[in-house]
């Protein structure tokens, strides 16, 4: 098995804090690999590391099979990363940040400028090209700073949080844009706290807690972890949650997901014909039901299986 | 908008997955691209040359006026003691500018993919101190014709001025490794300023740039002699105005030259050290 990264007992430690407790991860070349986490369980800090940033307080990390310590210089001319901030220079134009990034990798002028010029085109930002960045919206910023990943195409790109603060139309812009940029064989590395990206984008993911990997497969893997399927009930009457929940505790015996919307009961079911007898018990209480639905669990609800609590972020919409 | 739209996914075919082995930038190469970068700033946003223009002019202005007929019997007196003086004050204080951008460059972001490139590490460091050195020569001019329209006439002639010019520019390039050091460890750009103030203010005016040495109570004097901006200051006068130099053109060198290093070789291994 190719591998793309190779982790064990990777800790880092910033003073008192530590960011990361012991990370063991194999990532496999040609994959979308999500790193999915709430604020500060050590996603990103995971990947300055991967990208020669800062240095392991112990353990190690190999990328590409070169040590990110030992042979720093070679990740570096192997990887990209493209920040969660956009790390573009706000007072110069689109097309001289990407010059300058050509330029710095060695381009000659006259192929930096080429390069530039055709990546500004792909990306839908040729009108403005010539506009200083700090005139760009959030998404063209953001994808200005992925073309700026790509002037050289790097055989893994680290991407943070590349649609925080998205609206949703510029967020599925980005979301093609990562989709395409795995299909011509770069591995993507994808830091996220939006469950829904990770469950459209990557292959496999961890989710991370604490500096810890708490899980890790593919989303049917941790899907499959927390139950067969997943119910739904959403009440009429949102001061009706304590009772309704009994009802549905009584009558499945367990497996009661805690929820953050105080309307809504979620829970496991292991067979699919209790269910019919949960709606009958919520009826025989009284209990106004306005949906009652029966699927897969989402990552949310693998999410508060893991931690006991939910994750921080929500993306704005669903589309 | 129509520049907000993007290609659907496949357009990016033509651009991606192409690994051409592409050649290491060099050393050289590297630093003048970042201080290409720090001429486009300047370029779009020239407001940032009032930085380095503004401030020397008004320094130039007010304390010609204001101070000229007390010290000097006429303000057109007093420029000739002042110019050479206020040259070096103001190129002292701007070098702050060096840490101030660094320091933003950092929070921005944009230092951790400078980092992440595979080229040579010291070059961006390098490269804004290429464009400052630019900018603090762009505001030495300017402070030059301003005193030319005032009425300084300096008697060492366009050598003695350019020699003046070379000294503190060197100073200059010494003095900004410090900032760059604070640049590094401070989290605003304003703490960068508010730091480097408290160093600033009492360096530049506890020397001669404004009054000469014997003015000034003696504990004070014994001070004053050994400031290095005294020293860059009897320098640049003695060169503009062909004065007696005694050993201040050699002690700017060695306080440039250690400044230099002990400062540089600091700043580049905290560069290359993680934050």
């Amino acid at each position: 098995m190719a591998l793309a990264i190779e982790t064990t007992g990777l800790t880092k430690r910033f003073g008192d804090t530590e960011a990361l407790a012991g990370i063991d991860l194999k990532i496999r070349k040609g994959s979308v690999y999500g790193l999915l986490g709430p604020n500060g369980a050590g996603k990103t800090t995971a990947i300055r590391l991967l990208a020669t940033l800062i240095r392991p307080t112990s353990g190690t990390a190999s990328v590409l099979g070169h040590d990110v310590v030992r042979e720093a210089a070679e990740v570096r001319r192997r990887v990209s990363l493209t920040g969660q901030y956009a790390s573009v220079d706000d007072e110069l134009t689109g097309r001289e940040n990407l010059i300058l990034i050509g330029r710095l990798l060695g381009l000659p002028w006259r192929d930096a400028r080429a390069r530039a010029g055709e990546l500004m085109e792909a990306f839908g930002l040729a009108e403005a090209a010539r506009r200083q960045v700090r005139t760009y919206s959030g998404g063209m910023r953001r994808r200005l700073d992925i073309a700026a990943s790509l002037v050289s195409t790097p055989e893994i790109l680290f991407l943070d949080e590349p649609t925080s603060g998205l609206d949703p139309r510029s967020r599925n812009q980005v979301w093609d844009i990562v989709r395409s940029i795995a299909a011509q064989g770069t591995t993507v590395l994808l830091i996220t706290q939006y469950l829904e990206e990770a469950d459209r984008l990557a292959d496999r993911l961890a989710v991370i807690d604490h500096g810890r990997v708490i899980a890790e497969g593919t989303s049917r893997d941790l899907k499959a972890s927390v139950g067969a399927s997943t119910l739904h009930v959403r009440l009429a009457e949102r001061g009706q949650q304590g009772p309704a929940r009994s009802v549905v505790a009584r009558v499945l015996g367990d497996g009661v997901l805690p929820s953050t919307d105080p309307s809504v009961v979620t829970a496991t079911v292991t067979d699919a014909a209790h269910a019919s007898r949960v709606i009958e018990a919520l009826g025989l209480e009284g209990l106004d039901v306005l949906e009652f639905s029966l699927g897969s669990p989402s990552l949310d609800d693998v999410f508060f299986a893991l931690t006991g609590r939910p994750a921080e972020a929500r993306p704005e919409a669903s589309p | 908008m129509s520049a907000d739209t993007v290609p659907a996914a496949g357009d990016l075919t033509g651009v991606l997955g192409r690994r051409d082995v592409v050649p290491r930038s060099g050393p050289l190469a590297a630093t003048l691209t970042l201080a290409w970068r720090a001429m486009l700033k300047i370029k779009h946003v020239p407001f940032q040359l009032f930085d380095v223009t503004i401030m020397p002019i008004m320094f130039t202005l007010l304390f010609t006026f204001i101070f000229g007929g007390a010290l000097g019997g006429s303000p057109r007196n007093y420029i000739q003691f002042l110019l050479p003086g206020i040259l070096v004050q103001t190129i002292v204080f701007i070098t702050v500018y060096t840490g101030v951008g660094l320091n933003s460059d950092i929070q921005k972001g944009l230092f951790d993919r400078f980092r992440s490139l595979p080229m040579w590490q010291p070059a961006p460091v390098l490269g804004a101190l290429a464009g400052d050195l630019i900018r603090y020569s762009i505001a030495s001019v300017v402070i030059l014709i301003v005193g030319f329209i005032l009425g300084f006439r300096p008697a060492g002639g366009a050598i003695g001025v350019v020699a003046a010019f070379g000294l503190v520019l060197l100073f200059a390039f010494a003095v900004s490794w410090i900032w760059i050091i604070i640049g590094m460890k401070v989290k605003t750009p304003e703490s960068v300023m508010t730091t480097s103030f408290i160093f600033l203010m009492p360096l530049t005016f506890a020397s001669n740039i404004f009054v000469g040495l014997d003015t000034m109570p003696g504990w004070l004097q014994a001070v004053v002699r050994h400031n290095p901006v005294t020293h860059l200051a009897t320098a640049s006068r003695g060169l503009m105005q062909e004065l007696p130099l005694g050993d201040s053109v050699l002690w700017a060198l060695l306080w440039s030259a250690g400044i230099i290093l002990v400062f540089a070789p600091l700043a580049l291994r905290m560069y290359h050290k993680e934050r």
